[in-house]
């Protein structure tokens, strides 16, 4: 009964969509205020009905109600709790009622919090979320619908992919979905911007905050969806350029380049098209990455079930929003008036070079992730594009973009001066040097990139941070403090989203000095990793809820043979699916780590291992996350309240802002 | 710097940035990229001794042998032609005889691929699109596997 209600409110849902997509167009055409207004509530009733669906299903799945094929497919009556709620997402189906969830809830978001915007304004760009809605939800009616029954009840299900088994599942699809599903709203406004031919300051304002909260979310769920990977699949890596990775990627950067130039925009009315524009590929990227996802036209370790006829029908919204927005976007660009004029050495410039490079990198994985599929249309050659291809283009295109972030913090609006800002950033430079220097001391020398990489992380870290030294000691120093507090919170949130990306590139220099070692050990044996030692005491069986292990006992002892922790590795075989997987064992000291993986073992005495000492590997993703924290305290600046389209008065106070 | 001259400048570093930017695409496709063979074209001569490529298909059933160390062999098969596979390390928890697999890796003049990666996948059910257009094109693939998540 509960999941007809769900399947109800879902095809009810649709209707909402439908007509929220259409009226408030409409009415904004005819000039009705009435139809107009009715949009946010649309919006409102559409969030509530989904999330009406969204619960039945969740209900479906923590009662185990095998008459339901989808909670048959991936559930098991023996699932702890936590995976039977997480389940609910972890299949094709049910991610996609989460998408259009996540759809939804944005559109009520702004319903909620946009109220000072212009009625048009906000009717339309209701519209433009809720025709994305409304196509999503076609497709989950018509082609994957996670509320179909089965005749015949099974007794028990067949379990959810074990290596999905895992808190991961809990917070990694949630956030990454928050931040591509996110774009959509940016999207929505852009359009509804373009159709209003209002393109404006007021735009920038409007759409920054909403730009901010996407980017958190989706930097985050990146971060996570890494970390789970390093720790799940028991290989040690943390990126894999794979295609789906790269599909995270790609809408990440050209967000990153949104949010920055949206600044621009917002400050100095210049970058107008250029930001509209962004916005729409942005979106556009996020739609790409949901059809190579689920089309199954990539070989990806991420794959869901491989349907050629839900292929097409997501590559057919793919082109009629791409297309359309597209269309639009052409139509209006004329339209649009150039704004003001900079010197190439400013802050706008700056932020034309950070939007430049990260739109470049962008392109380089695009056409890493694209390029098989169009050799394989046109010539029949199968090929991959891995980490080689990546490791020469997108990774060098970042390096110019890090080494001119110190610089482009100095520099001020309009025209910025170079010499000026370079005469504080020698000192910053030659920190980082030492910095280096020290390490490559005590690591005794290694790679001299890896040691080039630490030096340009500290150049982040320390440039970041001399930025509010510098704020804080220009009135001389006895009030530094009074001064320090002062500094605008969305300078501060700069100041650690870039201290952020420094540690995120410290944490991948580190790996080059990783100790790796993949042997074969006894019951009794010891042997050396780093400065630490490890012995295996021994095999035992162990059962859990739903599974089986074999577990390796390992002790592991510090450089003076004192025991210092006690790490047990295991291979799982899951009683549903009868599949194995590696539980990996990690010992954490610091930010680094000891890493261990079991292989096959033989004869109940000797088993394979991939072992790893990880110096500093954890700043990888806890640069991150100083980044979306930076993000987080950005939105909370008083000064970007959401929806408060007023014009932006450019602060006069003879320091560069933000 | 007058207007013409400070958008020329601007247009002028966008375009020395995109040229930068193909050029590294361009190089890194004709270098970086690997191609994916079946073991029928692998016999067929498509691949020089050092070229490195994916090979993919089933492991033969009754052909991994586990040799001193952490040496391990096996046979690639496509239903027509075979390859012989040498790997150093730890296979992946989803590798299985008579299962799709994908490696990569460079042939040896006696011709002999040493692997350098074994490829897992996620899922068990799922087959390396590569592989499973090989199976196809052999007339090796079963529609319904059993174990699917199809119902």
């Amino acid at each position: 009964m509960i999941v007809e209600i769900g399947h109800f409110a879902l095809i009810l849902a649709f209707a909402v969509a439908v007509f929220q997509a259409c009226v408030p167009v409409w009415g904004a055409l005819r000039h009705d205020g009435v139809l107009v207004r009715l949009a946010p509530r649309a919006a409102l009733l559409q969030f509530a009905l989904v999330a009406l669906a969204f619960a039945s299903l969740t209900q479906a799945y923590l009662t185990s109600d095998f008459s339901v094929a989808n909670v048959f497919q991936n559930s098991h009556t023996l699932k702890p709790f936590i995976y039977k709620w997480s389940g609910v997402w972890g299949n094709h189906e049910g991610s996609m009622l989460l998408w259009v969830l996540i759809l939804a809830l944005f559109g009520a978001a702004v319903a909620l919090f946009s109220r000072r915007l212009p009625d048009d304004m906000l009717g339309v760009t209701l519209a433009v979320q809720s025709m994305i809605a409304a196509a999503f939800m076609a497709f989950l009616i018509f082609t994957s619908n996670p509320f179909l029954r089965l005749a015949n009840p099974p007794f028990e299900g067949r379990d959810l992919n074990p290596v999905l088994q895992d808190p991961g599942l809990a917070v990694h699809p949630p956030l990454l979905y928050l931040g591509y599903v996110g774009f959509s709203i940016v999207f929505s406004f852009a359009a509804a911007a373009l159709i209003l031919g209002r393109v404006d300051a007021a735009f920038a304002r409007m759409v920054r905050p909403w730009t901010l909260v996407a980017w958190i979310a989706l930097t985050l769920g990146i971060a996570m969806g890494s970390y789970w990977a390093y720790y799940e699949l028991g290989w040690g890596g943390f990126w894999f350029w794979d295609p789906v990775e790269n599909a995270s990627l790609m809408p990440w950067l050209t967000g990153t380049a949104l949010l920055h130039s949206a600044i621009v925009m917002e400050k100095r009315e210049a970058l107008k098209i250029w930001t509209i524009l962004l916005a729409v590929i942005t979106f556009s990227l996020s739609l790409l990455g949901t059809f190579l996802v689920r089309s199954g036209v990539l070989t990806s370790v991420h794959a869901f079930a491989v349907d050629p006829e839900r292929g097409l029908f997501i590559l057919f919204i793919l082109i009629v929003f791409i297309g359309g927005s597209f269309t639009l976007f052409a139509l209006r660009a004329n339209a649009m008036r150039a704004g003001s004029l900079f010197s190439p050495v400013s802050r706008e410039g700056a932020l034309v070079f950070n939007n430049l490079f990260l739109s470049v990198a962008a392109l380089a994985v695009f056409v890493g992730t694209l390029y098989p599929l169009l050799l394989e249309a046109l010539t029949g050659a199968k090929i991959s594009v891995g980490a080689p291809f990546f490791d020469l283009t997108a990774v060098p295109l970042m390096i110019p973009l890090f080494l001119a972030i110190p610089v482009g913090q100095k520099l001020a609006w309009k025209r910025g001066d170079l010499a000026g800002a370079m005469s504080r950033l020698w000192w910053v430079l030659a920190l980082a040097v030492v910095g280096a220097a020290v390490v490559s001391f005590a690591v005794s020398g290694g790679p001299v990139m890896a040691l080039a990489g630490i030096g340009l992380g500290f150049f982040l870290i320390f440039g970041a941070f001399d930025d509010l030294l510098d704020r804080a000691s220009r009135g001389g120093w006895g009030r530094f403090m009074p001064r320090l507090l002062a500094i605008p919170r969305a300078n501060v949130a700069m100041v650690l989203a870039h201290a952020g990306a420094g540690l995120m590139v410290l944490g991948i220099s580190a790996t080059a000095f990783e100790k790796e070692k993949i042997i074969s050990v006894k019951a009794g044996e010891t042997f050396q990793l780093a400065h630490h030692s490890l012995t295996l005491n021994g095999l035992t069986t162990q059962t859990g809820p739903n599974y089986n292990a074999l577990v390796a006992r390992f002790t592991l002892r510090d450089g003076a043979g004192a025991p210092i922790a006690e790490l047990n590795p295991a291979k799982r075989v899951y009683v549903g699916r009868q599949m194995p997987t590696s539980e990996v064992a990690r010992y954490r000291e610091g930010f680094s780590e000891v890493y261990l993986a079991i292989g096959e073992t033989s004869g109940g005495e000797r088993v394979d291992l991939r072992a790893y000492y990880k110096p500093y590997v954890l700043l990888i993703w806890l640069g991150p996350v100083l980044m979306a924290f930076g993000g987080l305290l950005s939105l909370s600046d008083r000064r970007l309240r959401v929806g408060a389209p007023r014009r932006a008065r450019v602060a006069v106070q003879g320091s560069p802002a933000e | 710097m007058t207007r013409k001259q400070k958008r020329l400048a601007i247009i002028g570093g966008i375009g020395a940035v995109l040229a930068l930017a193909m050029g590294l695409i361009l190089t890194a496709l004709r270098d970086k990229i690997v191609f994916f063979r079946s073991p029928t074209e692998v016999a067929e001569g498509k691949v020089r001794p050092g070229d490195s490529f994916r090979l993919g298909g089933l492991v033969l059933t009754g052909s991994v042998r586990k040799e001193e160390g952490q040496r391990v062999s096996f046979t690639v098969t496509d239903g027509e032609k075979e390859v012989k596979v040498q790997y150093t390390g730890l296979l992946p928890d989803l590798f299985r005889e008579g299962q799709g697999v994908v490696t990569e890796g460079k042939l040896d003049p006696t011709g002999l691929f040493t692997a350098t990666n074994v490829l897992a996948k996620h899922d068990e059910n799922y087959m390396p699109r590569e592989v499973a257009d090989t199976l196809k094109k052999q007339g090796h693939w079963r529609e319904d596997k059993p174990g699917g998540t199809k119902p």
